[in-house]
């Protein structure tokens, strides 16, 4: 197996929760509005990481990505989240 | 009794908490490096306000992690005394050792100002020579300080009397206007329900003397003196 091949790469994407305060994303609804935009419904703010890393033949990069997601880059009392793995 | 006084990279409350440890309340103090796997035999923990890690990823969320936290969290959870200064308090929330988390302020800006708190409740380590309904004037300096906590975590603090601080105006009115971030309740600090852990967004380590403009934060620090020496 060549090195490139023993890479995976992932996206993962992180917003607040439904129903918690998104101070961000309501000033830059407001701030389309002011601009004239009148259809914007509403916007959330987010984050997203791209993560390479290298393929461990025991484990499913699923499993990685989302134990990574759940430790370190989501506070679960506000965030969610989902990823792709990319092909 | 001793305090320690945790120093992260990013930190940058940890001279005033030493000094107000050391000058104010006359006790011994100890810096504890973020690297550090020992507590020095400390008898409170404090968790400095500051911007630990460059409040990467969210604020505390990499301090969290850090050597020191580890036994802090060992600490903390076997009933040891820590108490969390904005970003301690953050830090705190993001080990999950108080429940809750921070959002960005209404207002989207760092705000620097003094706010008025009432005290809550006075029955804990942090709060014990302060009068119940008492209002203290401190400093807040924070740009995520607008504290959320889902409605049946907000049930839990009130019923078991963890809601330490709010904000209020000079009166100890509990109202909308004085509340300067859009925290949840008004809520300025908590503590866990053993009263053990208390974070607090506002910085009684800047108001502990009278030349700062206000000793009203000396009060924190008197208070957990107390706890371990009462009557002193």
């Amino acid at each position: 197996m060549s090195q490139e091949n023993s890479v995976g790469r992932a996206v993962v994407y992180v917003k607040l929760k439904d129903g918690v305060l998104d101070p961000q994303g309501s000033t830059i609804k407001r701030a389309l509005e002011d601009m004239g935009y009148q259809g914007i419904k509403d916007i959330h703010f987010g984050k997203m990481f791209e993560i390479t890393f290298q393929k461990d033949v025991k484990s499913k990069p699923e499993d990685l990505i989302d134990e990574i997601c759940r430790k370190l880059l989501t506070n679960p009392v506000i965030e969610k989240y989902n990823f792709e793995i990319l092909k | 009794m001793k305090f320690g006084v945790v120093v992260f990279p990013g930190s940058n409350c940890d001279y005033d908490a030493y000094m107000v440890a050391k000058s104010v309340v006359r006790q011994e103090v100890e810096f504890l490096w973020h690297q550090d796997t020992s507590l020095h035999n400390c008898d409170c923990i404090i968790l400095p306000g500051g911007f630990s890690y460059g409040d990467y990823l969210r604020t505390g969320a990499i301090a969290r992690f850090s050597p020191i936290m580890k036994k802090v969290i060992e600490f903390a959870k076997d009933g040891g005394m820590v108490a969390g200064i904005c970003n301690g308090f953050q830090i705190l929330l993001e080990s999950g050792l108080l429940p809750g988390a921070m959002l960005r302020n209404t207002s989207l800006r760092f705000i620097c100002k003094f706010v008025q708190l009432k005290v809550e409740n006075k029955d804990t380590p942090f709060t014990n020579m302060c009068n119940q309904g008492q209002v203290l004037r401190i400093p807040i300096a924070h740009t995520d300080g607008n504290y959320f906590i889902p409605e049946e975590g907000l049930k839990q603090l009130l019923e078991n009397d963890q809601i330490v601080f709010r904000y209020c105006d000079e009166r100890g009115n509990i109202t909308p206007a004085a509340n300067p971030n859009g925290s949840l309740d008004n809520i300025a600090g908590i503590c866990n329900r053993a009263k053990t852990i208390l974070g607090m967004m506002p910085h009684p380590e800047r108001a502990s003397e009278i030349i700062l403009g206000s000793e009203d934060g000396k009060y924190v620090f008197r208070s957990i003196v107390n706890f371990f020496n009462p009557g002193r």
